[in-house]
């Protein structure tokens, strides 16, 4: 099964579903020919595409739209908010290449700032799948869910086994008391390796796969608070409205600190590259993250191992 | 048209103005721009389009998106006319206790979509007018929008759109007042000539005058233009259009009269002759 197949199949059995995109083709390429007119290309027209939906949703249609990431969510940010988030219409956006997978399109692609733009919409859910078995188990949730709805895509392939999906939960990969690290998207993949790298030092790591970032799993990260292990968030966004901020919020209501370190992008856009020398460049592949987490607590990080080759991202756009 | 149904069309835009005048106080509206398309909201919700209150929750009904929501005071008057909306909704106008403020929204039944933000109903129309297409249906989907949210790109992205799916039941009516909140149109971002430009992005176009009760049945009766195009209608309007005293003014676009000032200008609105309103309360935004 991959997105398209999703797609085309959950289309096919709900005629409620009408796939959009602002020619953004790469991923679904063969669902014009199976869907005709359910399925509606605008053009390069962001705006338009987010208006048109609305249009659509009031119809009764539960539209997919399928578009770049940082266009769909900063050029239509208006649209979005006025139209979608005021109307509350089950519009769902997939957003392609965001955070770091936009690799070598330089600052005007990337999407870092998306999931503090999209969970700030009142009644917008905002997700993160780790990779693309991870977005599967999530897809099906996430649309038949009457709410509207943001989905950074990843068609990474999986390198976990992951558990079921439910909106609002996060996956407990392990359980650790010296460091806890939470992440969401593709950067799981590389929590993975500096966990096993970690782990490898003595250190007991947990690892939560945050999944779902609003509603957010106000539980499990009470949790992890209460075991008091060093926490690290490790996202592939700015670090201002991103999952540090999201803890921060969960920290202060419920009136409790914790020693958190935080793994994300300060004030400034990434450097472009092929995806390894992007995690390269800006310390995010497994052992980098290992590494800094390592030296956060006062230790050196040379005897920490090199992870396996980052595996390359496969689309432009 | 029958000479006693344009007189009836008359009396009910009169009745509208009305509205428009008594909510233009305690807070005040955008009066100008309302008065510009008081007829043209009277003529499609009584005599063009098929929706009535009874009809709402229709699919197959005619849609009209009211883009310039600023003009919501002669939507409002023209339901409270047409009985779509209890007329003692008006007296709630900007309390907290109801919905009723400068622009619409979907807690007033006939209100398709809200709208404030200048520039997003062609887009909304549009996915209504596909989803329509998509099922086969016949039923008009209009969307009106001011001559001064033709600046916006979104209404021109959404036309191109739709003229390149063919989207022949979508109207695009425009409220050519000839002015955008404090300025004339073309003194500022001139759009003349307007039928070529729509034209140029494959709409079939008719400019009409936006006051005259026959000339938007001829108009409207003749939708859509083509088998194959988004229609345009270009009403040529005068804003605050009904009273002499304020008509066709830069600074006449949201008023605030004292509420000495409404009943002169309720005089005016009967008499045509206009007043000389003197109150400092006058405010433009």
């Amino acid at each position: 099964m991959t997105y398209e197949e999703l797609i085309k199949q959950t289309a096919l059995a709900d005629e409620r579903i009408v796939v959009m995109t602002a020619e953004n083709r790469a991923l679904i390429r063969n669902l014009p020919a199976v869907l005709g007119p359910r399925f509606i290309d605008t053009g390069i027209t962001e705006q338009t595409l987010i208006g048109a939906a609305a249009g659509l949703a009031l119809r009764g249609r539960v539209p997919i739209l399928h578009a770049l990431a940082t266009f769909l969510t900063l050029r239509a940010f208006e649209f979005i908010r006025t139209d979608v988030g005021i109307g509350q219409l089950p519009v769902k956006l997939s957003g392609f290449v965001p955070g770091f997978l936009s690799d070598g399109n330089g600052p005007t692609h990337q999407a870092i700032e998306d999931v503090s733009l999209m969970r700030g919409i009142p009644g917008m859910t905002v997700f993160a799948p780790a990779d693309e078995q991870d977005m599967l188990a999530m897809l099906p949730a996430i649309w038949a869910s009457p709410q509207p709805a943001y989905v950074r895509v990843n068609t990474r392939p999986a390198t976990y086994e992951h558990a079921l999906f439910e909106i609002g939960k996060a996956e407990i990969v392990a359980e650790g008391t010296d460091i806890t690290i939470l992440t969401y998207g593709m950067l799981f993949e590389q929590t993975l390796v500096a966990r096993e790298l970690l782990q490898a030092q003595g250190k007991s790591v947990g690892l939560i796969n945050l999944r779902s970032l609003k509603p957010i799993d106000e539980a499990a990260l009470l949790e992890v608070v209460r075991r008091g292990s060093l926490i690290v968030t490790v996202e592939d966004h700015f670090v201002t409205g991103g999952l540090y901020s999201i803890l921060a919020e969960v920290l202060l209501r419920n009136q409790l600190t914790a020693r958190v370190l935080p793994l994300a992008l300060e004030e400034r856009w990434y450097r472009p590259g092929r995806l390894s020398a992007v995690l390269e460049y800006e310390g995010f592949t497994g052992h980098h993250i290992a590494r800094r987490i390592t030296e956060y607590l006062g230790e050196s990080g040379a005897a920490i191992a090199e992870g396996p080759a980052v595996l390359e991202n496969e689309f432009a756009e | 048209m029958l000479p006693e149904q344009q007189q009836k069309l008359q009396q009910l835009a009169l009745r509208v103005r009305e509205h428009i005048v008594r909510l233009s106080t305690d807070g005040g509206c955008f009066t100008g721009a309302s008065l510009s398309c008081a007829d043209l909201l009277v003529y499609l919700y009584a005599d063009c389009l098929n929706v009535r209150p009874d009809n709402l929750q229709d699919p197959n009904r005619d849609y009209l998106f009211l883009s310039k929501g600023h003009d919501v005071p002669a939507l409002y008057g023209t339901f409270v006319e047409l009985g779509f909306m209890d007329k003692a909704r008006l007296d709630q106008h900007l309390s907290t206790d109801d919905h009723i403020y400068w622009h619409p929204n979907r807690n007033v039944p006939g209100v398709e979509f809200h709208s404030g933000s200048l520039g997003h109903l062609p887009s909304v129309a549009l996915g209504v007018a596909m989803d329509c297409k998509m099922r086969g249906q016949d039923n008009k989907v209009i969307v009106i929008t001011g001559d001064g949210e033709l600046n916006e790109g979104t209404v021109w992205e959404s036309l191109l759109v739709a003229s390149a799916h063919k989207i022949n039941n979508l109207t695009l009516v425009v409220d050519r007042n000839h002015f955008q909140a404090n300025v004339a149109t073309e003194d500022l971002i001139p759009l003349e000539p307007m039928a070529p430009k729509f034209e140029a992005f494959g709409c079939e176009v008719r400019r009409i005058d936006g006051h005259d009760f026959a000339q938007l049945e001829d108009a409207f009766s003749a939708l859509p233009f083509s088998d194959t195009k988004p229609s345009v209608i270009i009403c040529d309007t005068v804003r605050g259009r009904g009273l002499p005293s304020i008509e066709a003014r830069a600074d006449r676009w949201f008023c605030n009269f004292s509420a000495d000032e409404v009943q002169e200008l309720l005089r005016e609105l009967h008499s045509q002759e206009a007043t000389t309103l003197t109150s400092e309360t006058l405010t433009v935004r």
